[in-house]
């Protein structure tokens, strides 16, 4: 895949033969590497940061994050970096990577199947469903990394929709599940370890949504779709967010 | 008329076990989808997925995805009405080759309004990259497996079950429509079990001097425009199209677009259910009931040609009438 995305090519189609998606970012398509799906493809920017993290991406492809005709899209794409199916509707994204799991053992594929989940998900029905079937069908190539950070886009989730102890839950559904801190990441390789034959294993990394940038908690609980209200504010969170991370705040003129 | 005995579970598993990269998924209505046999012979290619068409929908986009083509087995509105979300972002959009087997199309069944598709048509037509066929004997049951199984992308199939007749002789073949009458006053355009109907009215239309061209259809998506068009040109009177649907969306409305795109100025009487939903009750009940029937299409002739024919119930024959409790279903549905 080229290091700088191309420009967006059409949809998927009988006519359309030159599509692709943009898996071929996540490293090679074969019997024994893992594959990985992005549930919440409103994650697309921390994906399209990692890709760029590990050398897949060059810098200048977040210049066209967002940007009409470009594949680095807001809410990933099939064909946007680091996305192989279209996630974008919550809850969908454990069936299919059961479905790819399932297939995959069928054919002697030693690699993986991995989901990044959002805690959010466990209000969807269809998550109860995949992880039934899951366990039903004994598809234990299949492992989910669940971003538990208890938030939602109206607020605190124990405000909008109370999920309950979803360890318990994905126990009872027939899952295996590890728990971990998301910012240990030593504890999260543990956690990723737990062994789970016949069945699913659901890892849920307890993070906090401000990590790293406590200044954000002044906007608590609304911590979706965060952004700077003035000028002065957008100045202030520079400051503040860059002292925090150790580095130097970014030059807003050129963004 | 020949009648066959469930001519899909003895079609699906003739089929299935030749390309072991077909698979036959349930969502717990197996022996009402006639694959409770395949089930049994073949356990190692059959997947139950319980009561979740939701995860159904999605799974088998991961197994298109793994390079297999899922035969998904159901009642029509079980495979598009709660798990449409999943059929859009996980099965069309990416173009996998997953064969939803829709059972029960329309009035076939008694379950009422929960359990007929009577906007399957309709909607699935509208979702880019699909394909719809439509089975309307046993002959098309049969060879509807094969043939969806060609198509390079999803595709929804109407099929019936249990004692279906025998109409045909020459498989079904995408995108060839069948011609099964070549008159000059009407056309009439029916597919599924309303072919039968129309044919029962062609046969009094014609002892009454009118002459049907008539074309029965098992290709709905892609829609062959030009043909439809060049046969209404055809004809004196007009077109009527009967159809075990909704007339917004499905076949009506297909003819009606062709027709207006073509500036062609014809007649059009659009048979079905007319902006309604329709209840529990027997097929011959339903089909009187919502003027879907032979006399309800020689009724319709008669507006177009503006004269009587003096047919009536008797004149159409015997009535085909199902047993509701045949021994060749799994239930009463």
């Amino acid at each position: 895949m080229p290091l700088v995305p191309p420009p967006f090519s059409g949809v998927p189609s009988a006519t359309n033969h030159d599509y692709v998606t943009g898996a071929g970012y996540n490293g090679p398509f074969d019997a024994v590497h893992d594959r990985l799906f992005i549930a919440p493809a409103h994650y697309a920017l921390v994906a399209y940061a990692c890709l760029i993290e590990v050398g897949r991406m060059a810098p200048e492809g977040l210049e066209m994050f967002n940007r009409d005709g470009s594949s680095v899209e807001m809410i990933g794409a099939e064909h946007s970096p680091g996305m192989e199916v279209h996630n974008g509707t919550l809850g969908i994204g454990l069936s299919t990577a059961a479905g790819l799991a399932f297939g995959r053992k069928r054919l002697g594929h030693t690699g993986r199947v991995c989901v990044f989940m959002s805690d959010g998900e466990v209000q969807e029905g269809q998550t109860w469903e995949a992880v039934q079937a899951a366990a039903h069908h004994e598809i234990d190539n299949l492992w989910a990394i669940m971003d538990v950070n208890r938030q939602q886009c109206d607020g605190a989730m124990d405000d909008v929709m109370t999920v309950g102890d979803i360890a318990t839950k994905f126990r009872d559904f027939g899952a295996v599940v590890a728990e971990c801190d998301a910012h240990d990441l030593p504890a999260m390789r543990a956690a990723a370890a737990t062994p789970h034959p016949g069945r699913p294993l659901i890892v849920l990394a307890h993070s906090r949504p401000t990590q790293g940038m406590e200044s954000l908690m002044s906007r608590f609980p609304r911590l979706h779709y965060v952004r700077f209200k003035s000028e002065e504010e957008r100045a202030r969170m520079n400051q503040d967010i860059a002292a925090e991370l150790g580095v130097a705040p970014v030059a807003l003129e050129a963004h | 008329m020949e009648m066959v005995n469930r001519p899909y579970a003895s079609a699906f598993e003739a089929y299935a076990t030749q390309h072991p990269e077909v698979l036959c998924l349930s969502a717990d209505l197996t022996s009402s989808c006639e694959i409770d046999g395949f089930r049994d012979r073949h356990p190692d290619q059959f997947l139950s997925l319980g009561m979740a068409e939701q995860n159904m929908l999605s799974f088998a986009g991961g197994l298109g995805l793994a390079g297999f083509r899922p035969f998904l087995h159901s009642f029509g509105v079980f495979l598009y009405r709660r798990p449409y979300d999943q059929l859009m972002a996980s099965v069309a959009y990416p173009r996998r080759k997953v064969r939803l087997m829709g059972f029960l199309p329309g009035v076939t069944t008694p379950g009422g309004m929960t359990h007929q598709a009577i906007e399957d048509i309709s909607v699935i037509r509208t979702i880019p990259n699909m394909t719809v066929l439509e089975a309307g004997d046993a002959t098309e049951v049969e060879s509807i497996v094969a043939e969806a199984d060609t198509v390079d992308g999803p595709v929804y199939c109407r099929i019936l079950r249990g004692a279906v007749p025998r109409l045909f002789t020459e498989p079904l073949r995408i995108g060839r429509m069948r011609v099964l009458s070549e008159g000059d006053d009407v056309l009439v355009v029916t597919a599924g079990i309303t072919t039968e109907e129309a044919i029962r009215a062609r046969g009094a239309l014609a002892r009454a001097g009118v002459s049907v061209r008539h074309l029965h259809l098992n290709t709905l998506k892609p829609f062959d425009a030009a043909q439809i068009v060049d046969h209404a040109a055809s004809v004196r009177h007009g077109v009527v199209t009967l159809e075990n649907h909704l007339i917004t969306g499905g076949i009506g409305s297909m003819v009606a677009e062709a027709l207006a795109e073509a500036g062609l100025p014809r007649r059009l009487i659009r048979l079905g259910l007319q902006d309604t939903y329709a209840h529990g009750g027997s097929r011959p009940y339903l089909m009187q009931h919502y003027g879907m029937d032979a006399l309800s299409l020689v009724r319709a002739v008669e507006r177009l040609t503006g004269k009587g024919t003096g047919i009536d119930e008797d004149a159409l024959g015997a009535v085909r009438i199902d047993a509701v409790h045949s021994l060749v279903k799994a239930e009463a549905l």
